[in-house]
């Protein structure tokens, strides 16, 4: 590695002469040289900061702004103060409540089963197997495919006339089940599509953090006489842990966002008010019907900083839920 | 350092050397030690269940664009592909626009996709590699931005665009995605393992700049490292639904975004719209067969955290 030069220290001249020692030679490169090694790292990060501000956090402070206002999609240069109009409209709104319960009962059944099966799924990649790169790609491929993808092809399986999805449950002697239409039906129906895709890119992750468990943990539960079900919950869980917490909060705010799969579920304008009923509307549908459909921004606004605060409170609920884990374990 | 004999460890594996412990246990250890364990019949049979899982969805876009509407939509439904594949593409392809659709998302993605790795390697270096003051702090913000989901800001997104005149342009959805959290994090983890403080001291003592060393010393451990970067950002442009759906027009669309609004139209002939997602699809699938492996291996390796 350090092959290269003679000495590692600064003060040794560096060979072949030309290039000349930058440092303590004219205070005018000394300053240069110094100025250069205190702004580089500053000027290396400042495009991420730099676009996060103005694409970021400036519009998530704007949205405060326009969610105590009047604007309208069609004078979007106009703005009128209406106080907390917008909250109490929203809030007033039964549809509103229906799209918290919705993103909230989507988000557990997708997340809980997609965890839990990844986690299997994780188990059964750590062993020795024939062509493993091979298996860990063919469960990745849900994740090249898109929302949009995804959702359309499902819309077909779950197809209440038609779909091959009732063609094989007929064999088991169902009958056509109407499923985007139905309000426990069509929540499950979109945790599918969300299950579908997410589950083999967990799966790698679980893998990931398996594979970085030391062997000697499993020697030593061996030598205790554990079994390998034993093995898996009292070594494989506990040094999981961070990363299992990891993948709850992704995929937490990961179904705060669900738009593509209930829009495309059913298509066309069922889909921008997320039903007939609205049985399957989440805050994002809510947020563009509002906003975009129906062309109020200021409401629209109003929903995202509701949805700020549904993850404020997610977050504070799994950050008192680690600790008491944390310490029923301690 | 490990003086277990050479010959026999498995390619890829840390050897894992067996201690040279009583030989009593040592059936038991194997046994215990859990990677080693080979898949029996029931870790095939699953995985093969779970992989026609994976798999069939996209095997089913193939078939249902393969056919005609009425034939997809039948009783006992289609389960191989027929021969109406070309004429529905050919439709897909003229109803949505999808030729200029695919253009623009190859724009889009290939320009996030390029100052993503060239503006993330630098940051990843210099949270890794250079010190510099507030250093952690700054990068537990970088992290902590990753909580946000973007519905909390596209209603003033949408406004500015409308303001800087770039509503329904290809420039509203580049720009807010130039660089993202999840690179920065991911090459810092890389060069802090990768890059040996050495080269950079050697790099200073033969007097290159900051600057130079980048271009000199950095982008060339980086590389490998960027590739697998360049790939998952290109995956994540491409099927970026949210904003560009928001955002974009349908004269002006993305492919995803002409694909959402081919299902939307009046009445949708499913097998085309099938024949659409097919077209949207294959060029990552395309991807993956190729670069499978090193995706897979990035994943992993960007999950693996402190």
């Amino acid at each position: 590695m350090a092959t290269t030069t003679p000495a590692r220290g600064a003060y040794s001249p560096p060979p072949g002469g030309t290039g000349a020692a930058p440092h303590g030679r004219g205070t005018w490169r000394a300053r240069l040289w110094r100025f250069d090694d205190k702004a580089s790292p500053y000027a290396y990060i400042a495009p991420f900061f730099l676009i996060f501000g103005a694409f970021g956090l400036y519009p998530l402070l704007y949205t405060g702004w326009i969610a105590l206002h009047r604007v309208e999609m069609t004078s979007l240069d106009r703005s009128e103060w209406v106080g907390w109009d917008n909250f109490a409209r929203i809030l007033q709104d039964s549809e509103f409540w229906t799209a918290v319960f919705n993103t909230f009962v989507i988000g557990v059944i997708s997340t809980v089963p997609q965890l839990l099966v990844a986690l299997g799924l994780a188990h059964l990649l750590n062993y020795k197997l024939r062509a493993s790169t091979f298996w860990r790609t063919v469960i990745l491929t849900p994740y090249a495919t898109s929302v949009a993808t995804a959702a359309l092809v499902f819309a077909l399986v779950f197809r209440a006339d038609g779909g091959i999805l009732n063609w094989v449950l007929h064999f088991f002697g169902a009958g056509n089940t109407d499923w985007g239409n139905g309000e426990w039906t069509s929540k499950i129906a979109i945790s599918v599509i969300v299950i579908w895709r997410w589950t083999g890119y967990n799966a790698l992750i679980y893998l990931a953090a398996m594979q970085a468990v030391p062997t000697d943990l499993y020697e030593a539960a061996a030598i205790d006489g554990a079994t390998r079900w034993q093995q898996f919950r009292k070594v494989t869980i506990p040094s999981l842990r961070p990363t299992i917490l990891f993948t709850i909060v992704i995929s937490t705010i990961g179904s705060m966002q669900l738009f593509g799969e209930p829009l495309l579920l059913q298509g066309g304008t069922l889909g921008s008010i997320g039903g007939s009923e609205h049985q399957y509307e989440t805050l994002s549908i809510y947020l563009f019907n509002y906003g975009w459909k129906l062309g109020h921004l200021g409401p629209a606004a109003a929903v995202a900083w509701a949805m700020l605060v549904l993850l404020l409170l997610i977050a504070l609920i799994n950050w008192i839920v680690g600790r008491f884990v944390r310490k029923s374990a301690a | 350092m490990t003086t277990a004999s050479p010959t026999k460890t498995a390619p890829g594996l840390a050897p894992a050397p067996l201690p040279a412990t009583p030989r009593k246990g040592r059936a038991r250890l194997r046994l215990g030690a859990g990677r080693q364990l080979r898949g029996g019949p029931f870790t095939y049979a699953a995985l093969v269940v779970v992989g026609l899982g994976s798999v069939f969805p996209l095997y089913w876009t193939l078939v249902a664009a393969s056919h005609d509407q009425q034939r997809v939509l039948d009783s006992p439904p289609p389960l191989v592909p027929g021969g109406r594949l070309w004429s529905n593409l050919q439709a897909a392809w003229d109803q949505a626009h999808l030729g200029k659709a695919i253009v623009n998302s190859v724009i889009v993605a290939g320009c996030i996709t390029a100052a993503t790795l060239f503006f993330c390697t630098l940051a990843g270096y210099a949270f890794a590699k250079m010190r510099f003051r507030g250093r952690g702090v700054l990068m537990t913000a970088v992290i902590a931005t990753l909580t946000i989901p973007p519905q909390l800001s596209v209603v003033p997104l949408f406004m500015m665009m409308s303001d800087i005149g770039w509503s329904g342009k290809l420039e509203s959805v580049v720009f807010p995605t130039l660089v993202g959290a999840f690179g920065v994090f991911f090459m810092r983890q890389y060069l802090l393992e990768a890059l040996p403080y050495e080269l950079i001291e050697a790099a200073k003592v033969d007097g290159a700049s900051n600057i130079r060393i980048v271009w000199n010393v950095v982008l060339p451990v980086a590389r490998p490292a960027m590739m697998v970067l360049g790939m998952l950002t290109f995956v994540q442009a491409w099927n970026d639904f949210f904003w560009p759906f928001l955002a974009l027009n349908q004269q002006d669309p993305t492919i995803q975004v002409a694909l959402g609004q081919l299902s939307a139209s009046y009445t949708p002939d499913q097998s085309i719209v099938m024949a659409g997602a097919l077209i949207s699809t294959l060029p990552l699938l395309l991807v993956f067969v190729v670069f499978g492996k090193q995706i897979v291996g990035g994943i992993m390796a960007g999950a693996v955290k402190g």
